[in-house]
């Protein structure tokens, strides 16, 4: 992360999922003693912001409605404005916290940082933290659209309400959860602050590369996927469904280097047609030419810049790309990454 | 970077990041910006074939994007390319369209 840019934490999470109440706890983190809060409330009269115990200039409330559509100017405009203070010394921050409302797609508000001609140099994202009621997340995630794109952007899920649940639904929720986004780390709300931030970076790549595809499954007459959250069998089980909507994640792990032009040329193409499909690309590539390998991250239409990491993995050097979409074939994607590349050696794990 | 529009080549888009620390890139200087913008033409005409269309440079600034009827559609930038090629010739590109993969794997055996 560039250390110019002042990083935005997104908050988000479904509706009573406990984002509110998070914050309140990373807001008593000396770590969080020089956050700027920005609450957007859904409905007419805020209420989050009397939540919060630190009101002061630092907290603005954001009043037009739903985040992902309404209010995206005026984020815009929160934020320009927390940076001229700033500018003129009339306040101090160093991060920022954007709690969303719970029906918030937060692809919206990371396009306006990254795009907005004057944010993008001051801001950065600092990564998507996502509350999961483990009382009302299976429900959710299975009828929610808004639900499963949030926890699909999310770089770290935080469960609450765990004390309300049994261990074992709360092991199936979790399963559930890394189906729908495995290269995030779960955390419960109840863990440390520390734990709870620590490490927490948008480009932090660990789950990816620690992520290992489970072991070949044998069908057998009888077989029951759902209860062990495997797949098609045409698909030879190399992806995850999250059956009521149709989220799937997979990757594609790619032997030999790959070219970096018409791999973005075929990346651009893919994400202008089905961006609203693809909740989320996240992977490291090894590219023609280059010695180490480079991370690229997307959500929705938005890739951030690519960046260089500093050294391979433990393990073979292939590349590895991880999707998380909605309603499309991983078989199909992978298809055309071989077909648009010219790299043969491409298969499909989960 | 507008989102919707399949940037290809605008000066922030991540195909074409200004270089930067930690940023991977191969825009270093006028030199490698100009052969990877060539290579960049080069891979999107690649594709831009599937459907007979042709995309040049304009006048050094702009790009241009003509059909095989000879109509045309000038753009500022290349993350226009894909809305107005896609409406100069009245189709979609889809890249997950068996018809389009079927095209792209014969061109990569031949």
């Amino acid at each position: 992360m560039n250390p110019l840019l002042t990083p935005v934490i997104l908050l988000t999470g479904f509706l009573g999922s406990g984002k509110t109440t998070l914050l309140q706890r990373l807001l008593t983190d000396p770590s969080m003693e020089g956050a700027a809060v920005l609450i957007n409330e859904f409905g007419e009269v805020g209420l989050d912001h009397h939540l919060l115990d630190r009101i002061d200039d630092n907290v603005v409330l954001l009043k037009s409605g739903c985040i992902c559509c309404t209010v995206r100017g005026e984020v815009a405009d929160a934020l320009s404005n927390l940076e001229s203070l700033r500018a003129r010394g009339e306040v101090a921050f160093d991060r920022v916290v954007i709690e969303t409302t719970g029906l918030a797609d937060p692809y919206p508000v990371l396009q306006t940082l990254t795009a907005h001609p004057v944010l993008r140099s001051h801001f950065t994202n600092g990564g998507v933290l996502t509350t999961v009621d483990a009382v009302n997340a299976i429900n959710q995630v299975a009828h929610r659209a808004e639900a499963v794109r949030q926890i699909a952007a999310a770089d770290r899920i935080v469960l609450t309400k765990t004390d309300l649940v049994e261990p074992k639904q709360e092991q199936a929720l979790r399963d559930r959860l890394a189906r729908i986004n495995p290269a995030s780390r779960i955390v419960t709300t109840g863990e440390d602050v520390s734990s709870i931030l620590g490490g927490f970076e948008p480009m932090s790549l660990d789950q990816t590369l620690t992520w290992e595809p489970p072991a070949e499954h044998e069908c057998h007459p009888g077989c029951d996927h759902d209860a062990h959250g495997h797949s098609h069998h045409e698909h030879h089980h190399a992806h995850h469904h999250d059956d009521a909507l149709g989220v799937t994640s997979f990757s594609l792990v790619i032997e030999g280097p790959i070219d970096w032009t018409i791999f973005g040329a075929w990346l651009t193409l893919l994400l202008y047609r089905y961006g609203d499909r693809i909740f989320r690309v996240k992977g490291i590539l090894a590219l023609d030419g280059e010695d180490k390998p480079v991370a690229i991250h997307g959500v929705q239409h938005l890739v951030h810049a690519p960046t260089h990491m500093e050294h391979w993995p433990e393990g073979p050097r292939s590349s590895r790309l991880v999707f998380i979409l909605e309603g499309l074939s991983p078989d199909l994607i992978r298809r055309s990454f071989s077909a648009f590349t010219g790299v043969s050696r491409v298969r499909t794990a989960a | 970077m507008c989102s919707l529009c399949g940037i290809l080549g605008c000066d922030d888009h991540w195909t074409n990041a200004i270089a930067r620390p930690g940023v991977y890139t191969h825009n270093h200087d006028m030199q490698s910006r100009r052969a990877e913008g060539m290579r960049r033409m080069k891979a999107v005409n690649s594709i831009l074939s599937y459907r007979r269309l042709k995309l040049d440079v304009w006048q050094g600034r702009s790009y241009v994007v003509t059909s095989p009827t000879g109509a045309s559609s000038v753009f500022e930038a290349l993350s226009h390319l894909w809305p107005e090629a896609e409406a100069l010739a009245g189709r979609a590109f889809d890249p997950l369209d068996e018809g389009m993969i079927s095209w792209m794997e014969e061109r990569q055996g031949a």
